[in-house]
């Protein structure tokens, strides 16, 4: 009988803060202007300069520790980690190896080892050849990004596939974000996350040989690269092989892992404590608030939805978009009475759809006010329109940012709430689809669904489809 | 006017000329560029007209029209910075450290930019990628070092004062060697901002002058919190001119277990007979124990040449300075370094690089920081029984030039005295306390008496150093005109 294993995987995320000035000079921060216009005597690294750290960076960093259930440490440290590469202006990243500024933290059911504090490296670019350095016809540096302050948040191996790694990681993206530190845009790289990844046998508390999969732009990635990497190592195992220590990079548009470094390549970085720093001993003040200013974060804010009767689903869809969760709450607030759930759905489900469907449409440029959405599905749930109606109507919403009121009016989609009018046009569909009819009559109920449709068709989608169907069952003696 | 008074007068008294109307600043200045230019010793690497001199420099201050040397290891925007290193044999900064911008606030000129060893390393300025500074006393012997252009300037009469840093003694033993008062304040009263790092935990800026009370004044102008450095703090009160003459009840502790083998007799003498002025002039000199100072050398030999061998990793060719070959990434770096340090750099880049690595780093590196937190503590339980601790400032006079090149350890040992504050990140000077024939005969050379003292107490460290500067009575005289050809 073969050994079951299974994968053993911890994060490290670097998050980009988004503080106007970079981590230890008076540089702005900025993102796809022209090259090395942010830069100064400091994040170049000339002879002579000192770093002074950033306040504000300090502060948010502390804001993240507290929203992540980190103890924030009285006294942290900084430490130069050495390696030489263009990027890397000083030839040492100050970074906090020691004594970082959060400790022991947890977010959902994850814990966090700590969180510290460094700054980034500048941008390479290689000219010609594959990109890569070796092979280049010359090499570039863009020195803007370099210095800007990187809060990296390290996990406890605590995940255990690709697809709670994606979850998690959204779930984090969507507390940061939250916080208003960072932009946490995977794509520009304002936030990065590496995975080390290992496997062993299902009820070992040991842990195997990890392997680290580096810097993937998207949580999908992610999930695919460490899923092929948990296949690749128990191949691997299953062969007899033994996994070796080494840094991949994986391809999304091949689905391939190529290694970048083994462990005999690894650097050493000769980590030494920074002599140009003080230690940070943040305030009584400070920590207070750092901790009293944490808005509600996703976590706490699904709860609270879920608590309202809103489904899981949409609670987590909302919870983890900031925009989204206040244009719901801008509809609960305006409509009178007001189901949260129904909100909830019509927001996560027929609104979002119609965005998507109108040119992928951005929430923030909708036209669409959150009273306005609120009025239309006032107007649903009291029957005025048939559902079938109100999507008409917030196509045009959504198209020109149309009252629904005066879409309803000017359509004609009121609801018919004659009785005896509706009748009249049952009996009508009855008489014009005698096929169905019959398949109906003999126990077909599928059946009943094209003369649904044909009541529908001919009353413009304004019959409520419950009365329709109660009708139809009448008079087809079900 | 006459231009010996000019030449004897340090910074103060040419402040007074110039105050009382004997001497306008254009002919002060012009008169001490004549002497810049005329340098016999090799001190100056760069000096400057009177435009160049004067640009970026107030017209009023304190100092206004008395200029001073600079040491080549302070950034200065638009001049050349070499830290006497090929490496930044091309090299002009575009900006200037804060102890420069303070003395040029204070309406200093600049009269040039002085010799050095190769980024501070070394004790006898044989080091500078650039040749030798030589002693103006004996053009045969070294200044000392690393600060041994700002020594040999203000002793040769090249400029009245000058700016060195001291990282493990190279403010104090140059001066000592060279005859002036050197004083290294207490870690953090002077901002590094600006000043090319050798070894940040250690590297502190301060002035050598012809006189306690230049260095008193100086300091004052230099000193004080910058924003630019987190580890500055400034000196509470700032500095005044010294004005003590006696010693009356004031406690000096001499580690006799540090004066052991390798002191000069020449020294040991003159360092005798300061100790017998002390107690002529009221004060009280007892043994103490510094238990741990023995280690001092070997620990800063590790600390130091682990933060130089990260500080000196950002010449790399990339963004200015020497790139010596553009082959390929690698080549650019190795080619680059091999070329642009010299053998100390390297030495020590490699003593610390060694220090620094995975699996040694407690051996080396964490053991010193032990012997370091061991000598803070000795110097504490020290000054609760004394308020200063005394030593010769080096074992020996200026030694010959190239005496010393082929041993490392025997040039290291010149700093036996001075490292152990260095170290403890206190403040100590060094003053004249004589001449003295070296150790195998020879013309009388002058020898350094240094006095430490707790941190942040300079005022108190320089009136000490006042009264026994007064009782001394140190003539500098005969190596004025050792400057010029």
């Amino acid at each position: 009988m073969s050994t079951e294993y299974e994968a053993v995987i911890g994060l490290e995320i670097h998050v980009q803060l988004s503080t106007r000035t970079k981590m230890f000079c008076g540089c702005e921060l900025s993102f796809g202007d022209d090259p090395n216009i942010h830069t100064c005597p400091i994040c170049l690294a000339h002879p002579g300069v000192l770093p002074v750290p950033n306040k504000e960076a300090i502060f948010y960093a502390l804001q993240i520790g507290a929203a992540l259930g980190c103890e924030l440490s009285p006294v942290s440290t900084f430490d130069r980690k050495n390696y030489f590469y263009p990027d890397n202006p000083k030839a040492y990243q100050i970074t906090q190896a020691a004594r970082p500024f959060a400790v022991n933290g947890r977010l959902g059911d994850v814990r966090i080892h700590h969180a510290h504090l460094e700054e980034d490296a500048a941008k390479t670019i290689h000219t010609g050849g594959s990109g890569r350095i070796e092979g280049s016809d010359a090499s570039l540096v863009d020195f803007n990004r370099g210095g800007t302050p990187l809060v990296e948040i390290v996990t406890e191996p605590d995940l255990r596939s690709g697809a709670q790694v994606r979850e998690w990681g959204q779930l984090l993206r969507a507390t940061i974000k939250q916080l208003g530190v960072s932009d946490v845009n995977m794509e520009e790289g304002s936030l990065r996350c590496d995975a080390n990844i290992s496997i062993r046998p299902v009820g070992s508390d040991e842990l195997g040989t990890k392997t680290e999969l580096k810097n993937m732009n998207s949580f999908r990635f992610i999930e695919r690269g460490i899923e092929a990497e948990i296949a690749r190592q128990k191949e691997i195992v299953a062969g007899g092989g033994e996994v070796v220590q080494e840094t991949l990079h994986f391809d999304p548009a091949t689905g391939e892992l190529h290694s970048l470094r083994s462990k005999e390549e690894a650097h050493d970085y000769r980590y030494l404590p920074e002599p140009d720093l003080v230690p940070v001993v943040p305030t009584r003040e400070m920590l207070d608030e750092a901790r009293n200013s944490l808005p509600e974060l996703p976590a706490e804010r699904a709860a609270r939805y879920e608590g309202m009767g809103v489904s899981e689903q949409a609670a987590l869809l909302l919870a983890f978009e900031t925009e989204w969760a206040e244009f719901f709450e801008g509809v609960l607030a305006a409509g009178d009475g007001i189901e949260p759930r129904v909100a909830a759905n019509w927001v996560t489900g027929e609104f979002a759809a119609e965005l998507r469907r109108q040119e992928d449409q951005p929430l923030a440029e909708t036209k669409v006010e959150p009273a306005a959405l609120a009025t239309l599905i006032g107007l649903v749930s009291a029957k005025k329109i048939s559902h079938g109606a109100g999507k008409t109507v917030l196509e045009e919403m959504v198209a020109e940012g149309a009252d629904p009121e005066a879409v309803v009016a000017e359509k004609g989609l009121e609801q018919i709430s004659d009785s005896g009018e509706l009748e009249k046009i049952v009996l009508q569909a009855i008489e014009d689809n005698p096929k169905p009819a019959d398949q109906v009559r003999n126990g077909n109920e599928k059946a009943i669904g094209a003369l649904v449709g044909a009541v529908m068709k001919a009353t413009q989608g304004r019959a409520d489809g419950g009365e329709v169907n109660r009708l139809l069952r009448r008079h087809l003696g079900l | 006017m006459e231009h010996s008074e000019l030449l004897a007068a340090g910074g103060a008294a040419t402040a007074e000329l110039i105050a009382s109307g004997d001497v306008s600043s254009e002919e002060v200045l012009e008169f001490w560029l004549g002497r810049a230019g005329a340098d016999a010793l090799n001190a100056y690497l760069w000096t400057a007209d009177a435009d160049s001199a004067r640009r970026g420099v107030a017209a009023e201050g304190p100092f206004a029209g008395v200029p001073l040397a600079i040491k080549d290891i302070f950034c200065t925007e638009g001049v050349p910075t070499t830290a006497a290193s090929r490496m930044l044999g091309n090299y002009v900064p575009p900006y200037t450290a804060t102890a420069v911008a303070r003395v040029s606030g204070a309406g200093m000129p600049m009269l040039g930019k002085t010799n050095m060893d190769e980024f501070a390393m070394g004790s006898s300025n044989e080091n500078s990628a650039f040749g030798p500074s030589l002693n103006p006393w004996d053009r045969e012997r070294v200044p000392g070092g690393s600060s041994g252009g700002s020594a040999a300037v203000v002793a040769g009469g090249l400029a009245p004062w000058a700016l060195g840093t001291d990282t493990g003694g190279s403010i104090r033993q140059p001066a000592g060697f060279c005859g002036i008062v050197g004083l290294k304040p207490t870690y953090g009263s002077v901002s590094r901002f600006g000043m090319i790092a050798f070894a940040s935990s250690l590297d502190q800026c301060g002035p050598l002058t012809r006189n306690v009370t230049d260095a008193a004044l100086l300091l004052n102008v230099l000193q004080g919190r910058d924003e630019m450095d987190s580890t500055s703090v400034g000196i509470e009160g700032g500095v005044k001119a010294p004005s003590a003459e006696r010693l009356d009840g004031l406690r000096f502790g001499v580690p006799r277990g540090l004066l052991g083998e390798g002191i000069e007799a020449g020294v040991l003498a003159r360092f005798e007979d300061t100790l017998t002025r002390i107690a002529d002039l009221g004060g009280t000199v007892v043994d103490i124990e510094l238990p741990h100072a023995g280690h001092a050398i070997s620990a800063y030999y590790v600390l130091a040449p682990a933060e130089a061998s990260t500080n000196l990793s950002r010449y790399d060719g990339v963004r200015y300075g020497l790139r010596a070959s553009d082959e390929d990434l690698l080549s650019m770096y190795e080619v680059t370094r091999e070329e642009g340090f010299g053998a100390e750099v390297k030495r020590r880049i490699m003593l610390g690089t060694y220090a620094l690595s995975s699996g040694y780093y407690d051996a080396y590196y964490g053991r010193a920081q032990r012997v370091r937190t061991r000598i803070v503590e000795d110097f504490d339980n020290a000054f609760d029984q004394v308020d200063f601790v005394v030593t010769p400032t080096s074992p020996t006079v200026a030694f010959k030039l190239g005496e010393k090149t082929e041993d490392p350890w025997t040039m290291y040992q010149s700093d036996l005295f001075t490292v152990p504050m260095s170290l403890a990140g206190i403040p100590a000077i060094s003053i004249p306390a004589g001449l003295a024939e070296p150790d195998g005969g020879g013309p009388e050379l002058p020898v350094g008496f240094q006095i430490a003292a707790p941190a942040f107490s300079e005022q108190k460290l320089l009136e000490a150093s006042f009264a026994l500067e007064n009782t001394i009575g140190f003539d500098g005289s005969p190596a004025l005109e050792g400057g010029v050809k």
